[in-house]
C-alpha cells in the first residue's frame, strides 16, 4: 500500500528543502515529493493511505546515535524491543546501541543476537556499536573488520574511555582504515575518581565529592591530538564542557576530523539541578555550570557539535533509589529528547532546519548509514513532528522500562506524531491520528 | 470586646494576705525551722520573695528561697511546635527532710501546680511539702488544694486573672481582665 | 501561674537536616533552650519526664560512640526511650535498602529518628519518606548540625556571643561535614571565618561560603578569637588524602607556639576524638584554652534541647 503524506511543511537539509508540500512513500521508499499530490496521477494501481499533515512538520527520520538498550544481560532495565519502542514514540526511525552489554557486544556473536532481537521486535532500526577493546578492558583491539561485516556499524567503549593512549592510537588508525566510526566516551578515571556530580560550588555546598571540568577536556584534548597527528576521524561523545566545545571549535577550524554530540540534558539542566540530591539527575559525564550550558547551545549553533544524541540510559529502581553517592549514573531520554531539542528552536537558539540536521542528516552521515534524507530514492523514514503540542512528562506512561527521567512533571512543547520506518507506520500518537 | 479590667486586691488588701500567709504558716511550723520557700516560675517568684521578708520580718530568720521551673514537667508540653519557654531552676540547697513551702501567684485548674511536687521529688525527700496561693481562682480540674490561700475570688473561666506587684512595675494590684 | 501560651516559642521544621537552613532566631532558640537544659544534667536525678512515652531511634550506619551516646543520654534524660540500631547488626547487613529501612521504620511509628550516614542526601530521603522528625546526626562530607550548635553554644558561653568573633577552622575541609556545618552556623551569626587547610583538601569555590581561605596556618591563626582544629583522617576509602602525618602536622598542627599568634584569651576546640601529636599538641588540647571538654557537654544540652523542640512537631 502507498502512503501519501499531504500538506505538511518539509524540511530536509540534504536537498536544502524547507516548503509545504506533499511526500508519497511506495514499497518503503520515498517515492515522490511534490505539491499538490493527487491520486489520480498515480500509476500502478493499488491502495494508497492518505494522512492530513497540515500544521505538522515532516523530516528525514531521527536517528539517535547513542543509546544503551541493555540487551544482551541487564534485560531488567531495558530490552531490544522496549527500547525500540521507546525509541519510535520518540520519533526515532533508528537508533545506534553502545556495547556496554552483559556480555560486551565485543565478537559478532553478541552483534548477531542484536540484530536478530531487533528484527524480531519490528520497530525502530538497531544499529550495533561494537567495542574498541576486548570486554572493554582497554588492553585489546576487538575484531573490527568482523564486527563491520557482522553488522556495527561504529566501535566505542562508551561507558568507559580508552585509557591507553597507545590504544585509542592504534582503535583510530585501524577503525579508519575500515570507514568505521570510533565513538569516543571521554573522562580522565584519576580525575573523576569517587566523583559524582560536577566539581563546583554546588558539590561544596552538597558534601558531594566533584568531577572536574579538566576530567573531560584532557581527554577530548588527548584524542583530537591522535586525530590530528594520525590523520584519522574521531568522534566525541555526550560534549558537556565549554572547554571541550571550543577546543573543538578550534580542531575543526585546522581540519581535523572531528566530530561531536551531545544530549539534551546537557543543553537544558545545570549542576543546580542537583540540590535535593536528587539521584534523576546523576549522569556521566555531570551535569555542569550554567556557562558550560550556554557554551554548549552555542556549539549546536555554530557547527560545532554535529549531533544530538539521546544517551538514554535506563535504570531500575533499585539501582536509583538510593544513597545518592550510590546510585547509578544514568537518565533515559528517548521520549524527551526531541521536545527538549525543539525547545532549542523555539528560543531561536537553532533553525528547524538545523535541528534536523542535529537529529537525522548529520548522524546518518557519521554513522554511515542510509536515511537522514527525504531524496527521492531514499528510505522512507520519516518523522512527523507537531511543534505546537504541549505534553507533560509523565514517565509512568512511557515505552521504555524504565522510569529516571529528570524531566517528570515539566510542560514540554513539540512532539513525534508519526514515526515511519521503510513506509510503515510504527508509532502514531493517539491525538494525532486516532 | 472591650477590656473591662477590674482592681479586686488593691495593696492594702494584698499585703494583709501575705502577711497572714506568713503567720499561719509559721504557726503550723512552729517556727522557722527547716523550713524552705521555693517559688513556682514565674509567678511564684516575687511573692515567694515577699513572703519571706514577712517572715524575716516576724521570725528574724532568712528562711531558703529557690526557684522551680516546672515547664518539663507539664504534661501538655508536646503541643503541636510550640513550647513553652524553659526558665532556670535554681535550688542550690538539699531538700532532704524539709518542710518545704511552694509557692505561686494564682490557682486554676491545678494542673501547672500539680507537676511540681514531682519536679521537687527528683531534687531530694522533703519531709512535708505545702502549697501557698495569694489567689485561688477556683475551676479546679484535678484534686489539688492549697494550704495557705491569700484570697478566694470567683472568676469567669474565659476571664484572666493577674497578680501584679510593684518589683516589676506599676503598683501592688490584683485584676481581673 | 504562668498560661501555656506565653512565652511559647517555635522550632517550625518537621526535621533538622543541616545548619544551612536554619536562621539567626532558630539558632538563638536552640541554643538558649539547650542553656535551660543545661542544669538538669547537674542534678541528681539526671531526669525530666518531658519526652515520656516518646521513642526515639538512632540509626547509625556508621560506627560512632561519641555521637550516639550524647543523643541516647540526650533521650534518656528527657525520660524518652531510646532504640539503637547500627548498621552493621541490622538487617541493612542483609541487603536492606534505606528506602525499605526508613519505611519498616515508619511503620513502627517512632517520633524522632536520629541518622547517621556515610552519604550526603541519606537524611533527605529519610524525610521526604516518613512522617517522623529526622534529625541529620552527620551525612557523609555534607552536615553534622548538631556539632555545629554545641560548637556555637560553646563559643557563646565562653565569648558571650559569637558576632563578629575570628574564627579559624583548621584541617582536612573537603571531608569534614563538621566544618560546613560551623561554617554555615557561624556566618549566620555573624563571625567571620577562615579555613585553612592543606591546598588538595580545600573544596571548590569554597569562598562562595563567605570564608576566607588561608594555606598558611600562622597567618591564618593570628589574632583569632577561636581555634578550631579538625581530625585528620589519613586513609579515605582507596586513596591516602596527604603524603604523610609527619608532614601535615610539620605544617597543621596547633602547637603552643602558633597558638601565641592567636588572641590572648583565644579558645581551642575539636569535635574529637584527638588525634594528640598529629593535629593538635597534647599540652594545648589539655591546657587552659581548651574547651574541648565544654563542647562534650554542651553536646548533651543541644540534643536534649533538639529533641524537646523537635518532639510533637508533626501532630
Amino acid at each position: 500500500m502507498k502512503l501519501l503524506l499531504k500538506g505538511g511543511r518539509i524540511i530536509d537539509p540534504s536537498q536544502d528543502m524547507d516548503e509545504r508540500s506533499d511526500v508519497l512513500i511506495d514499497k518503503g521508499r520515498v517515492a515522490r515529493i511534490a505539491k499538490d499530490m493527487s491520486l489520480s496521477r498515480n500509476k500502478g494501481g493499488g491502495s494508497t493511505q492518505i494522512i492530513d499533515l497540515e500544521g505538522a512538520i515532516v523530516a528525514p527520520g531521527l536517528i539517535d546515535m547513542h543509546t544503551h538498550l541493555r540487551e544482551p544481560g541487564f534485560e531488567y532495565k531495558e530490552t531490544i524491543r522496549t527500547g525500540a519502542a521507546a525509541a519510535v514514540a520518540g520519533g526515532f526511525t533508528a537508533v545506534a546501541c553502545m556495547a556496554n552489554t552483559n556480555p560486551v557486544n565485543d565478537n559478532r556473536s553478541v552483534t548477531d543476537f542484536i540484530l536478530r532481537q531487533a528484527a524480531a521486535a519490528g520497530l525502530a532500526r538497531v544499529y550495533p556499536l561494537a567495542a574498541v577493546s576486548k570486554n572493554l578492558e582497554g588492553k585489546q583491539l576487538t575484531e573490527f573488520n568482523d564486527l563491520k561485516e557482522a553488522g556495527a556499524v561504529g566501535l566505542s567503549d562508551d561507558g568507559r574511555p580508552v585509557i591507553s593512549s597507545g590504544l585509542m592510537r592504534q582503535a583510530l588508525e585501524y577503525a579508519h582504515s575500515l570507514s568505521l566510526p570510533v565513538i569516543s566516551h571521554c573522562e580522565d578515571l584519576g580525575l573523576s575518581e569517587g566523583g559524582a556530580m560536577n566539581e563546583s560550588f554546588v558539590s561544596t555546598d552538597l558534601g558531594l565529592p566533584g568531577i572536574p571540568s579538566i576530567s573531560e577536556d584532557i581527554m577530548v584534548s588527548r584524542d583530537i591530538a591522535i586525530a590530528r597527528y594520525t590523520g584519522t576521524a574521531v568522534h566525541i561523545a555526550h560534549v558537556s564542557t565549554a572547554e571541550s566545545v571550543e577546543m573543538i571549535r578550534r580542531a575543526k577550524r585546522e581540519g581535523v576530523a572531528v566530530t561531536a554530540e551531545t544530549a539534551a540534558h546537557y543543553f537544558t539542566l545545570t549542576d543546580e539541578s542537583l540540590r535535593g540530591y536528587s539521584t534523576n539527575f546523576k549522569v556521566s559525564p555531570p551535569l555542569r555550570g550554567a556557562r558550560d550550558r550556554d557554551a554548549v547551545r552555542q556549539g549546536l549553533r555554530d557547527g560545532t557539535i554535529d549531533a544530538i544524541a539521546s544517551d538514554h540510559a535506563p535504570h531500575a529502581s533499585m539501582e536509583k533509589d538510593v544513597e545518592f553517592a550510590l546510585a547509578a549514573f544514568g537518565m533515559i531520554g528517548l521520549e524527551t529528547s526531541l521536545a527538549l531539542s525543539l525547545a532549542l528552536v523555539g528560543q531561536g537558539i537553532i533553525t528547524m532546519g538545523r535541528l534536523i540536521e542535529l537529529m537525522s542528516l548529520n548522524p546518518s552521515r557519521i554513522l554511515r548509514i542510509p536515511g537522514g534524507s527525504l531524496r527521492e530514492g531514499s528510505i522512507a523514514d520519516v518523522t512527523v513532528i507537531d511543534p505546537e503540542r504541549e505534553w507533560t512528562v509523565d514517565p509512568s506512561t512511557f515505552r521504555s522500562k524504565s522510569r529516571n527521567c529528570p524531566f517528570e512533571g515539566r510542560r514540554l512543547t513539540g512532539k513525534a506524531v508519526l514515526t515511519i520506518v521503510g513506509g510503515k507506520i510504527l508509532y502514531r500518537d493517539a491525538e494525532f491520528l486516532p | 470586646m472591650e477590656n473591662k479590667k477590674r482592681i479586686v486586691m488593691d495593696a492594702d488588701r494584698i499585703d494583709r494576705s501575705i502577711s497572714r500567709i506568713a503567720y499561719e504558716m509559721l504557726e503550723d511550723n512552729k517556727g522557722a525551722e527547716d523550713m524552705i520557700v521555693i517559688a513556682i516560675r514565674t509567678g511564684g517568684i516575687l511573692l515567694a520573695r515577699r513572703i519571706r521578708e514577712k517572715i524575716s520580718h516576724i521570725e528574724g530568720v532568712e528562711v531558703p528561697l529557690g526557684i522551680l521551673d516546672i515547664t518539663l514537667y507539664r504534661d501538655d508540653v508536646i503541643m503541636r511546635g510550640k513550647k513553652p519557654k524553659m526558665g532556670e531552676t535554681d535550688i542550690p540547697f538539699s531538700l532532704d527532710d524539709k518542710r518545704v513551702i511552694l509557692v505561686d501567684d494564682v490557682i486554676f485548674t491545678g494542673r501547672t501546680i500539680r507537676a511540681a511536687p514531682d519536679a521537687l521529688m527528683d531534687f531530694g525527700r522533703p519531709r512535708l511539702i505545702r502549697l501557698a496561693v495569694l489567689v485561688d481562682r477556683g475551676h479546679r480540674e484535678l484534686p489539688i488544694q492549697p494550704d495557705y490561700v491569700g484570697e478566694k475570688l470567683p472568676s469567669a473561666f474565659w476571664e484572666e486573672v493577674s497578680v501584679n506587684l510593684s518589683e516589676s512595675g506599676g503598683s501592688d494590684e490584683v485584676l481581673i481582665l | 501561674m504562668t498560661p501555656a501560651s506565653d512565652n511559647a516559642i517555635t522550632l517550625t521544621r518537621k526535621d533538622l537536616l543541616g545548619l544551612k537552613d536554619l536562621s539567626r532566631d532558630e539558632i538563638n532558640l536552640v541554643l538558649d533552650t539547650a542553656e535551660s537544659f543545661k542544669e538538669i544534667s547537674t542534678r541528681t536525678i539526671k531526669k525530666v519526664p518531658t519526652l515520656r512515652g516518646t521513642t526515639v531511634i538512632n540509626l547509625f550506619y556508621e560506627a560512632s560512640t561519641r555521637t550516639r551516646t550524647s543523643f541516647e543520654i540526650a533521650a534518656k534524660r528527657l525520660s524518652a526511650d531510646t532504640v539503637n540500631i547500627s548498621a552493621s547488626t541490622s538487617s541493612v547487613v542483609k541487603g536492606e535498602t534505606l528506602v525499605d529501612t526508613a519505611k519498616t521504620l515508619e511503620a513502627m511509628n517512632p517520633d524522632i529518628i536520629v541518622i547517621r550516614h556515610s552519604c550526603a542526601g541519606a537524611p533527605h530521603i529519610l524525610a521526604r519518606l516518613v512522617s517522623q522528625s529526622i534529625i541529620n546526626a552527620g551525612d557523609g562530607f555534607h552536615e553534622h548540625p548538631t556539632q555545629a550548635l554545641l560548637d556555637l553554644l560553646t563559643i557563646r558561653q565562653r565569648k558571650g556571643g559569637i558576632e563578629g568573633l575570628k574564627v579559624v577552622i583548621v584541617g582536612d575541609i573537603q571531608h569534614s561535614r563538621v566544618a560546613r556545618s560551623n561554617v554555615y552556623g557561624m556566618t549566620t551569626m555573624g563571625a567571620r571565618v577562615t579555613l585553612c587547610g592543606p591546598a588538595i583538601l580545600i573544596p571548590r569555590s569554597v569562598e562562595q561560603m563567605g570564608v576566607t581561605v588561608e594555606t598558611d596556618m600562622k597567618k591564618a591563626v593570628r589574632g583569632a578569637d577561636v581555634v578550631m582544629m579538625l581530625r585528620m583522617q589519613f586513609e579515605r576509602q582507596r586513596s591516602i588524602v596527604f603524603p604523610s602525618i609527619r608532614e601535615y602536622s610539620q605544617l597543621f598542627c596547633l602547637t603552643g607556639d602558633t597558638l601565641e599568634l592567636a588572641k590572648k584569651d583565644a579558645i581551642v576546640m575539636h569535635p574529637g576524638p584527638i588525634n594528640r601529636g598529629t593535629e593538635i599538641a597534647p599540652e594545648v588540647a589539655d591546657g587552659p584554652r581548651s574547651v574541648i571538654l565544654d563542647q562534650v557537654s554542651n553536646g548533651v544540652a543541644v540534643r536534649m534541647a533538639l529533641l524537646y523542640l523537635l518532639a510533637g512537631g508533626r501532630q
